[in-house]
């Protein structure tokens, strides 16, 4: 009985200690809290240095996402880059996990932090590709994937990359 | 003015009553039955007796009716035990308690109208103070209350034996001895 | 005072007792933030008060339902008994030397009287929902308020004696040179406790119990009859600390200040102890909190009485 009742009021003394603590909430609308750089939140496409769009529209993103949020139509340009036709994604869906991301080949989808996405209605959440689209070049500022791959488009034929050799004529051992 | 309360007070006194003895459903009678009581503390106190009044919500109405009400959720009487209390109500049944009931009223009401003068002087409406009413139970009435206090110790000792009579019954179950 | 006046106060009384329930419900979720290391409600209005205008607009305007399956009569009738019982114990505090509706010579009686017509209101309700969780509650209740009830009494009996009156005014009067927490410490203990019980408060909140029996006697209330529920609780442990205030810390006494301020600052104290119990101390079980009853408050309570008394009579021999 006596060591439950002072247990009980030495109870009661640490939670009135608590009068002086500061309170842990942080006080968010008014208050933003810290978010990491790499933190994972909407989704964006970013451009090549060159200011030319880096997705190749390879579908790897939407292979990789688990909650199939990710959709889009690949076409290809005169010049003999690929690109998305369309690129839609529904954030609704979305669970930010980061698999389309780590898929990309191109650095094209990056995650940004920034979380508040809320709509009165539903469809508005789906993003399609001139939402998703930003002139910069994200995370990866000197990445241009054409410079690197040895696909030939227009005004680069193949060997003519980064770190690529020319390529080997096998036909000229035959002479 | 004070007229007024008692004999409103009073009605509903006589009709809670009532009402607490037709009633099927013995959750409704017994509401009604808290009420005729709160009503009667009311006479109580309108008729100088403040101590009787509060001891009558504090005892009747707010500790043994409490009881009464425990019983019945315990019990949980239901659609059945409506019917059964339907099946008491019939005049077979209530008309021999009836009479017997009529006949003390009307001793009741003679007993009243020979000793009016004296029940006036004791319903004066002065207001008899707690003190007073010590005074009165430990001084002429010290007996009554001795022997109401013995009553309720062997209560007490009876309901204990009773509760402890099942606990050593169930161990000697076990053991396969008896007490 | 005269008629006019004291109907007057009365009203006035029952104004600032609904109005300050109201916002102790505010006052204790903030208190409680301020404990659990938080905030509380503190968006609407300065520091949140207005929150408890936005409670009670929901709660007025939510579907006053009443479930089919019930007892109707009764379960509409039950909320009302504990506002009004806890209302009417308000009638015998002394809020000043002569800021009272009225000073009955048994207004201690009276107002333990009231507290147990308050059970009603959950016994009722457990019984009219026709629900496991609002039954189990009710008997829970019924169990916790008369055994509680016993041992509040007693160990108000103590002041009595030391007061030589069941009148409030006498009692505060008889504190003029010691507060009666000093020589009934004791009594103040076990009716701190048992005040904590009746109005079924945490840590004594088994007739709630919202990790067992989901909410317990208002598991089928809602809307306007959940408020008069919560009023009649917030309504309790305003009474009770009043009570408190007037039996054993000297009423309004107190110098230099006025006398009803002196009252609200005591019992803004008594309110807030009350909401530390609630922050600090874990519910019993159900067993424990009857034990500690019978087995420990009864006996202490019993205890002041018997030395109360032979101090009490001792005094007198010497004076």
């Amino acid at each position: 009985m006596f060591k439950s009742l002072t247990s009980q009021l030495q109870t009661m003394w640490t939670i009135l200690q608590h009068t002086f603590t500061k309170a842990e909430t942080v006080q968010y609308p008014e208050e933003m809290p810290y978010l990491a750089p790499r933190y994972r939140g909407r989704i964006v496409l970013t451009n090549d240095p060159d200011g030319d769009e880096r997705c190749v529209a390879c579908n790897l993103c939407a292979v990789a996402c688990p909650v199939d949020c990710i959709a889009l139509q690949q076409g290809v340009r005169d010049d003999g880059r690929w690109y998305p036709q369309f690129f839609r994604i529904n954030f609704s869906r979305c669970i930010m996990c980061g698999m389309c991301e780590e898929a990309c080949p191109t650095n094209a989808i990056q995650l940004t932090p920034d979380f508040e996405m809320c709509e009165y209605d539903r469809q508005s959440m789906v993003y399609e590709k001139e939402h998703l689209q930003i002139k910069g070049t994200g995370k990866y500022h000197d990445y241009n994937f054409y410079r690197v791959a040895g696909l030939a488009i227009a005004g680069k034929d193949k060997g003519e990359a980064q770190n690529e050799s020319k390529p080997i004529d096998i036909k000229d051992l035959l002479q | 003015m004070i007229e007024v309360l008692f004999y409103s007070a009073s009605v509903i006194a006589l009709l809670a009553t009532i009402l607490a003895l037709t009633r099927s459903n013995a959750a409704h009678a017994l509401i009604y039955l808290i009420v005729s009581l709160l009503a009667i503390a009311v006479l109580f106190f309108l008729m100088g007796a403040p101590f009787a009044a509060a001891l009558e919500i504090l005892i009747y109405a707010g500790a043994i009716m409490v009881l009464f009400v425990f019983v019945i959720m315990m019990l949980n009487l239901g659609e059945v035990g409506e019917a059964q209390e339907r099946g008491w109500l019939s005049v077979k049944s209530w008309i021999l308690p009836g009479i017997m009931a009529a006949l003390l009223f009307i001793e009741l009401l003679i007993a009243l109208s020979i000793s009016s003068e004296q029940t006036i002087a004791l319903t004066s409406g002065v207001a008899v103070p707690p003190k007073e009413v010590a005074m009165s139970l430990f001084g002429p009435y010290v007996l009554a209350v001795e022997i109401a206090s013995m009553l309720l110790l062997a209560g007490l000792v009876g309901a204990y034996h009773l509760g402890r009579r099942f606990i050593v019954r169930r161990e000697g179950v076990h053991e396969g001895g008896d007490s | 005072m005269s008629e006019l006046g004291t109907m007057v106060f009365g009203l006035v009384l029952i104004l600032a007792a609904v109005g300050g329930a109201a916002l102790v419900t505010w006052f204790e979720r903030r208190l409680l933030g301020i404990w659990q290391d938080r905030y509380g409600p503190n968006r609407l209005g300065p520091f949140g008060v207005l929150q408890v205008a936005a409670d009670m607009i929901k709660l007025l305007t939510k579907h006053d339902w009443v479930p089919p399956f019930s007892d109707k009569m009764v379960f509409i009738f039950a909320p009302t008994a504990i506002v009004v019982a806890m209302l009417l114990g308000f009638t015998v505090v002394p809020f000043g030397p002569d800021l009272y509706v009225i000073d009955l010579n048994i207004g201690l009686l009276f107002f333990l009287s009231m507290t147990s017509l308050a059970v009603y209101s959950v016994l009722l309700a457990g019984l009219a929902s026709n629900n496991k969780y609002a039954l189990l509650g009710g008997l829970r209740s019924a169990a916790q308020m008369v055994s509680y009830e016993v041992f509040m009494g007693l160990s108000l009996m103590g002041v009595v004696m030391l007061s030589g009156s069941f009148s409030l005014l006498d009692i505060v009067e008889a504190q003029r040179d010691q507060w009666f927490c000093i020589p009934q410490f004791l009594g103040l203990y076990v009716f701190l406790i048992a005040g904590v019980a009746e109005s079924h408060r945490l840590p004594f909140d088994l007739p709630e119990a919202e990790h067992e029996l989901t909410a317990g006697f208002h598991t089928e209330y809602g809307g306007m009859k959940f408020a008069m529920f919560m009023l009649g609780e917030y309504l309790g442990l305003i009474l009770i600390s009043c009570m408190i205030v007037t039996l054993f810390f000297g009423g309004w006494l107190g110098p230099w200040l006025p006398p009803l301020l002196w009252f609200c600052i005591k019992v803004f104290i008594v309110i807030c102890f009350f909401i530390l119990l609630r922050a600090a101390i874990p519910r019993p079980r159900y067993d424990q909190l009857m034990s500690l009853g019978w087995k420990y408050m009864l006996p202490l309570a019993l205890f002041n009485l018997v030395v109360t008394a032979v101090i009490a009579l001792a005094m007198q021999g010497q004076g």
